[in-house]
C-alpha cells in the first residue's frame, strides 16, 4: 500500500481512509446500478413495443402503442383513479384484517395445544379451497358489495400471516426458552419479550406474501362478482374496457394494477428491512455481515 | 456426602472451619433421555452452602445435564434432588445459569440482554441500571452496552452472558464452561473477579470446566466425573487459601492437587 506523505498522517490512516472511500464508492455504484439497470431494460422494452406498433401499423384495438396507453391513462384518469381508490381500500382493508386476525389467532394457537388442534385445520380448509369456488356462496349470503370483496380478499391474505406467525412464535430458541423458564417468566412475559420479537422475521415474511395476495384477492373478487361488482374497482374497469374493445384503457387499468402491486411489494419490503436491519441476517447489507 | 466427609479430614492442614451445611443434595440421581441415552446413573452429590464446586470430566459425561437437573430445567428419571433450608422453596431460591452457549436475544442490545432477568422480576430499568453497568464493567464490556450481539465476537458474547448471570446477585450460580472461548489473560481476570464476588457475596457456585488448572485455581472442591453413563468418580478437596492469587497458582500445594486431579481425570476417562 502506498503511503502519501504530504500532510504526514500516521501510516495507518490514509490506507484505511482510502479503503473506506473505495467501499463507499462501490456501495454508491451498486445502489445506482440496482435502479438504473432495470429502468434501462424496461425503457428499452417500451421503445421496442412502440417501434413494433408504428412500423407494422398494428391497429390500436389489437395492440395499442405505449403512447396511446399513456393517452388513455390521462384521458380516463377520473374513472381510473376512483377505481384505483376502491381497489386500494379493499386490498388494504383485507390486509389489515388479515394481520390483526392472523396474529391474534396465531397467539391463541401457540398458547394452547387444544386451541391449535381445534382451529388450525379450519384455517387450512380456508386456504386450500380455491376462492373462486367459494365466491358464489359469499355472493348469496353477503349483501354489501364491499363486504363481499373484502371477505374474499381477506380469505386469500389471511393464511400466510397465520401460518408464518405461528411458525415464528413456536421457533424461539430452546436455550432462550430455558433461560426464561429459569428466571420465572410468566406466559405474558415470554410472549412479549421472547416469542413476539423472535417471530418478527417470520411474520414480516408472511406479510410480504399476504400483501401481494390481498391485491390478487381483491382483483379476483371483482372478476367473479361480475355485474354485481360493476363500477367498483380497477378490475371491473378493466373487464368493462375489454367488453367494449377499449384496449388502451384496458392496458392503462392493467398498468395501474401492476403498479399497485409493485408499490405494495416495495413498501412492505422496506418496512421489513427497516424493522430487522439491526439484528436479522435477512436484512443486513453485505458489508455488515 | 460420604466422600466429602471421608476426604475432608485427610486433606487436613487448615481444614475449612466446618463442613458447610448442605444446600442441595442429589441422591442416586439418574437421567435417561427420551431417545434412550443414559446420560447419568447413580449420581450422589452434595453441594454445600457457599461452596465453589467444579465439575470436571470428559466431553459428553453429563456435566451440563447435572446443571440442568439442579436448575430444574429438566427432571431426573431416577433418584431425587433435595434443596435444604430456605432454598427448599423454589420461589425464594435465586439461581443464575450461564449456559454453554451465550444464549443472547439477537434483537436486543447488550444492555437489554443483561437487563432481562431483572426485567422479568419486575425491576424498573432505571433501578436496574447501576447493577447492569457494574456487571458489564466487570466483564469489560461497558462500552458495548448499545451493541447488538451480532456485533460481538464469540468471547464477548460469552462475557455478556456472564454479566447477565452476575447482575442479579444470585444465591446459586451455575456456570457451564463459561470461559472456554476466552483468551488466557481475560480468563485469569474473570477467574479472579469471580472468586472475589463469590467471597464477597457468599454465593454457591457450580462450575463446569475442561481445564484441570482452572478447576484447582477456583474451587473449594472438584468432582471428577466418568461418562457413559455419567457419575461422580472422585471428589477432591482443594485446601488453598480462600483468596487465591498468582502465588497460589505457583505454589507446591497447587501443583500437587493439580496432579491428583489430572490423575483422577485420566483414570475416569480410561474407565
Ligand atoms: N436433549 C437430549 N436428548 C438426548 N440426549 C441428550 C440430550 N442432552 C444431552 N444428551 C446426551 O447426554 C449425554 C451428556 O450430555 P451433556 O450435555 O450433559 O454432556 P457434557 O458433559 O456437558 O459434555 P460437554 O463437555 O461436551 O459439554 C451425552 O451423551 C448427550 O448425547
Ligand atoms: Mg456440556
Amino acid at each position: 500500500m502506498t503511503i502519501t506523505a504530504n500532510d504526514a498522517p500516521p501510516p495507518g490512516v490514509p490506507a484505511t481512509r482510502e479503503a473506506a472511500a473505495k467501499l463507499k464508492r462501490w456501495q454508491r455504484l451498486d445502489a445506482f446500478l440496482r435502479i438504473a439497470l432495470p429502468t434501462a431494460v424496461i425503457a428499452g422494452l417500451i421503445c421496442l413495443w412502440q417501434d413494433y406498433v408504428t412500423t407494422n401499423n398494428v391497429p390500436h384495438y389489437i395492440l395499442p402503442s405505449p403512447a396511446r396507453v399513456l393517452d388513455a391513462l390521462v384521458e380516463d384518469r377520473a374513472m381510473l383513479f376512483s377505481g384505483l381508490v376502491n381497489t386500494l381500500i379493499i386490498t388494504f382493508g383485507a390486509l389489515f384484517l388479515a394481520v390483526t386476525l392472523g396474529v391474534t389467532i396465531a397467539i391463541a394457537l401457540t398458547q394452547s395445544r387444544l386451541v391449535e388442534y381445534a382451529i388450525f385445520p379450519i384455517a387450512v380448509v380456508l386456504q386450500v379451497t380455491p376462492i373462486v369456488a367459494v365466491f358464489p356462496l359469499i355472493n348469496i349470503y353477503v349483501e354489501n358489495i364491499y363486504a363481499k370483496l373484502l371477505l374474499c380478499a381477506w380469505i386469500v391474505a389471511f393464511f400466510p400471516i397465520l401460518s408464518n406467525t405461528t411458525l415464528g412464535l413456536n421457533s424461539a430458541d430452546r436455550n432462550l426458552r430455558d433461560l426464561y423458564k429459569l428466571y420465572g417468566a410468566s406466559r405474558w412475559q415470554t410472549l412479549r419479550y421472547l416469542q413476539l420479537p423472535g417471530a418478527m422475521p417470520y411474520f414480516l415474511g408472511g406479510l410480504r406474501i399476504a400483501g401481494g395476495l390481498a391485491l390478487i384477492g381483491a382483483v379476483v373478487a371483482e372478476f367473479v362478482a361480475g355485474s354485481a361488482g360493476a363500477g367498483t374497482g380497477l378490475a371491473s374497469r378493466l373487464i368493462e374496457a375489454g367488453y367494449r374493445l377499449q384496449i388502451p384503457r384496458l392496458f392503462a387499468a392493467l398498468f395501474l394494477i401492476s403498479l399497485t402491486g409493485i408499490v405494495i411489494y416495495v413498501t412492505l419490503a422496506f418496512i421489513s428491512s427497516k424493522l430487522l436491519s439491526s439484528w436479522h441476517e435477512s436484512a443486513m447489507s453485505k458489508g455488515n455481515r | 456426602m460420604s466422600e466429602t466427609l471421608a476426604n475432608a479430614p485427610l486433606e487436613g492442614g487448615e481444614t475449612p472451619a466446618a463442613v458447610p451445611p448442605p444446600l442441595v443434595t442429589l441422591r442416586s440421581v439418574g437421567k435417561t433421555f427420551d431417545n434412550g441415552t443414559r446420560a447419568l446413573h447413580g449420581v450422589d452429590l452434595t453441594v454445600g452452602k457457599g461452596e465453589f464446586l467444579s465439575l470436571l470430566g470428559p466431553s459428553g459425561c453429563g456435566k451440563s445435564t447435572i446443571l440442568r437437573l439442579i436448575s430444574q430445567l429438566d427432571s431426573p428419571t431416577d433418584g431425587d434432588i433435595r434443596w435444604e433450608g430456605t432454598a427448599a422453596d423454589p420461589k425464594r431460591r435465586e439461581v443464575s445459569f450461564v449456559f454453554q452457549e451465550p444464549t443472547l436475544m439477537p434483537w436486543a442490545k447488550v444492555f437489554d440482554n443483561v437487563y432481562l432477568p431483572m426485567r422479568l422480576k419486575g425491576v424498573g430499568r432505571k433501578t436496574a441500571e447501576p447493577q447492569i453497568m457494574h456487571a458489564l464493567e466487570s466483564v469489560g464490556l461497558a462500552d458495548f452496552r448499545a451493541a447488538y450481539p451480532r456485533e460481538l465476537s464469540g468471547g464477548m458474547k460469552m462475557r455478556v452472558s456472564i454479566a447477565r448471570a452476575l447482575a442479579t446477585d444470585p444465591d446459586v450460580l451455575l456456570m457451564d464452561e463459561p470461559f472456554a472461548a476466552l483468551d488466557e489473560i481475560t480468563r485469569f481476570k474473570l477467574n479472579d473477579d469471580l472468586l472475589r464476588l463469590w467471597d464477597e457475596r457468599g454465593w454457591t457456585v457450580m462450575f463446569v470446566t475442561h481445564s484441570v488448572f482452572e478447576s484447582v485455581y477456583l474451587s473449594t472442591r472438584i468432582a471428577v466425573m466418568t461418562g457413559r453413563p455419567g457419575r461422580i468418580a472422585q471428589s477432591i478437596e482443594v485446601d488453598g487459601p480462600r483468596q487465591r492469587t498468582q502465588e497460589f497458582r505457583l505454589s507446591e500445594g497447587f501443583s500437587a492437587i493439580a496432579r491428583r486431579t489430572s490423575d483422577a481425570l485420566s483414570k475416569a476417562m480410561s474407565a
